[in-house]
């Protein structure tokens, strides 16, 4: 299926940047022996705040810069500080922050629940476009859980039965 | 104000929260109007990347209008509309000093590894994103660019991620004139590299993935060659053969942890997380590329481990280039071709949306629901 004819070079722009002395040729290192001088550069102002920010132990302190959202806080936020005593290298590190992640999202149900405001899964969960563009799928899975759960019943129904013949 | 807020794996809504303040004396306050999702959203939305916070609100593509500034932003005004890159970059570390303003070193505390990126998690900075009706813009000197006079909005909303990513693809896979390059994903970044490709002078460009109507969509934008890799029996197998039995010059990897297509690397890489993602599209590269061939990777993967045949990148000689996209260095070349009318990024945006909708947004771009390519999402049409 190998184009027969250069008709390529008909679509716009083609070539445009084929001059290689004309491209960064990316991500060849710009040597200026500068960085050789290791810390080049004088740092931005320091950002100030009170937020407890977790900072990787490979690096001395935090980044001029940070964000602010959502402080570790409760159980996972105690998991997220024993992550961080880890480096990057570590399994130690990324998987308590997954667990972290995890435990996280029961907090938030439970401090919806207790602020008053009981999450709506259907809506969370885009249900509405599930339901417009794939229903097939939804009914689908609908019916597949209705079966597994009517088998359970009906298993557990026999098994009772047979514990008193 | 109203923002999207995620809950957890496959939940999210919008919230109330206070509209953001100035923190650092080079910050700035944008009130968005234009905000995309996203694939990159999508490996938060499935709970892949560590550190993810429940109440964060995630959002790296956006374009507004400067409402405020701190006392030492001396290159924007308020009022000014502007697009704000992804990447969070001081401009003056040594990383920005290389132009390699993805991996700022004054922008993420939190992961020495990847730098500071808006509403992408507390590994990449712990940032409160742009979808929502107002954002902090640190760095504003230097990041956001003001929209060039005659440029559509929704290009220039496209200018902060997609189409420096997608340029940046193809820029990395060192394309020489005449050659044939493959790219794995025909989401909005592999559309776009494939795009890109011809503009390094490429002969022959190929895209692969599983959902027809991306593959007709590229098709017809991209001008390339389309394959759907679930009708061919052995994607490697099929690559080799149509190009006489040797392998592509370049291999593009647009897909990353979310990748399909491999029984043992989606259930090890998606559903037990054991690897950083599912790794099938990079491992196809690898093993589809020509020897001596380069391999470029902009799709995702998180922090830890993926199972891919290092083994082979020894043996055929391989070189392996990958980062997240250097916006601000891409964007004047960009800006040039947008105006010039040799790319139209605008038109893969299939899908506008108020924010107040944001739940059906992820939901149908997540499942590729209703043909979706790109969906933007409207903080101010509420
Ligand atoms: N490096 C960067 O700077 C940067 C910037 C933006 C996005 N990204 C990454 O690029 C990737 C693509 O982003 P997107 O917005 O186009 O996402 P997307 O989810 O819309 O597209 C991914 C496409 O890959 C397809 N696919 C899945 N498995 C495949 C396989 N094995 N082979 C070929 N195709 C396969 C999917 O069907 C989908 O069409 C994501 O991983 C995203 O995180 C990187
Ligand atoms: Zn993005
Ligand atoms: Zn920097």
């Amino acid at each position: 299926m190998q184009e027969e004819n250069n008709s390529y070079k008909l679509i716009p722009g083609w070539g445009v940047d084929a001059n290689p002395d004309d491209r960064p040729n990316y991500p060849m290192k710009k040597w200026t022996g500068d960085d050789h001088k290791r810390i080049n550069w004088q740092r931005p102002a320091l950002q100030q705040s009170s937020v407890e920010v977790l900072h990787s132990n490979e690096r001395p302190s935090k980044s001029a810069v940070y964000g602010t959202t959502v402080p570790p806080t409760g159980l996972s936020g105690q998991i997220r500080r024993y992550a961080f005593r880890h480096s990057e290298d570590k399994y130690a590190h990324w998987l308590p922050l997954l667990l972290a992640d995890r435990v996280n999202m029961v907090e938030g149900v439970i401090e919806d629940i207790s602020s008053g405001h009981f999450p709506n899964y259907f809506k969370e969960r885009g249900f509405t476009a599930d339901w417009k563009y794939n229903r097939g799928a939804v009914i689908q899975k609908v019916v597949g859980a209705a079966c597994v759960l009517l088998v359970w019943y009906a298993m557990s129904k026999t098994k009772k039965k047979k514990r008193f013949i | 104000m109203k923002a999207m807020n995620y809950r957890g794996p496959f939940r999210v809504r919008v919230s109330e929260k206070p509209i953001p303040g100035i923190q650092h004396p080079e910050d700035a306050i944008v009130k968005v109007t234009h905000s995309c999702i996203c694939g990159s959203d999508l490996h938060l939305y499935h709970g892949l990347v560590p550190d993810t916070r429940v109440g964060s609100t995630f959002g790296h593509e956006f374009v507004g209008i400067v409402e405020e500034i701190g006392p030492e932003v001396t290159e924007l005004r308020v009022g000014d509309r502007v697009l704000v890159p992804f990447n969070i970059a001081c401009g003056k570390c040594a990383f920005c000093k290389q132009e390699l303003y993805g991996n700022c070193h004054e922008s993420n505390p939190s992961a020495t590894a990847v730098g500071g990126i808006f509403g992408y998690s507390h590994t990449a900075g712990g940032f409160d994103g742009g979808q929502a009706e107002y954002v902090r813009v640190p760095y504003a000197n230097f990041g956001p660019t003001v929209i060039p006079e005659g440029m559509h909005v929704e290009d220039a909303l496209l200018l902060t991620d997609v189409v420096p990513t997608g340029y940046q693809a193809a820029e990395m896979g060192g394309i020489q004139e005449g050659d044939t390059v493959v790219v794995f994903g025909a989401g909005p970044v592999g559309i776009m590299a494939a795009r890109c490709a011809w503009l390094f002078g490429a002969a022959r460009v190929i895209i692969i993935d599983h959902l027809e109507y991306r593959l007709d969509f590229a098709r017809k934008y991209a001008r390339c060659e389309a394959y759907n890799f679930r009708s061919l029996e052995d994607v490697v197998l099929f690559l080799k053969k149509t190009t006489d039995w040797l392998g592509a010059d370049v291999c593009i990897d647009a897909v990353g942890g979310d990748a399909a297509g491999d029984t043992m690397q989606t259930i090890t890489g998606r559903k037990l997380m054991l690897q950083a993602g599912s790794a099938t599209a990079l491992h196809w590269a690898i093993n589809s590329v020509k020897k001596g061939g380069i391999i470029s990777v902009v799709g995702v993967y998180g922090p830890t481990d993926n199972l891919v045949p290092i083994g082979n990148v020894v043996n055929k000689g391989l070189t392996i280039r990958a980062n997240q996209a250097s916006v601000k260095r891409l964007l004047p070349r960009l800006i040039d071709h947008v105006m010039a009318g040799r790319l139209n990024p605008r038109e893969i945006i299939t899908h506008r949306f108020p924010l107040s909708e944001v739940a059906d947004a992820y939901r149908i771009f997540s499942a590729k629901l209703d043909n979706c390519i790109k969906p933007v999402l409207l903080p101010s049409a509420d």
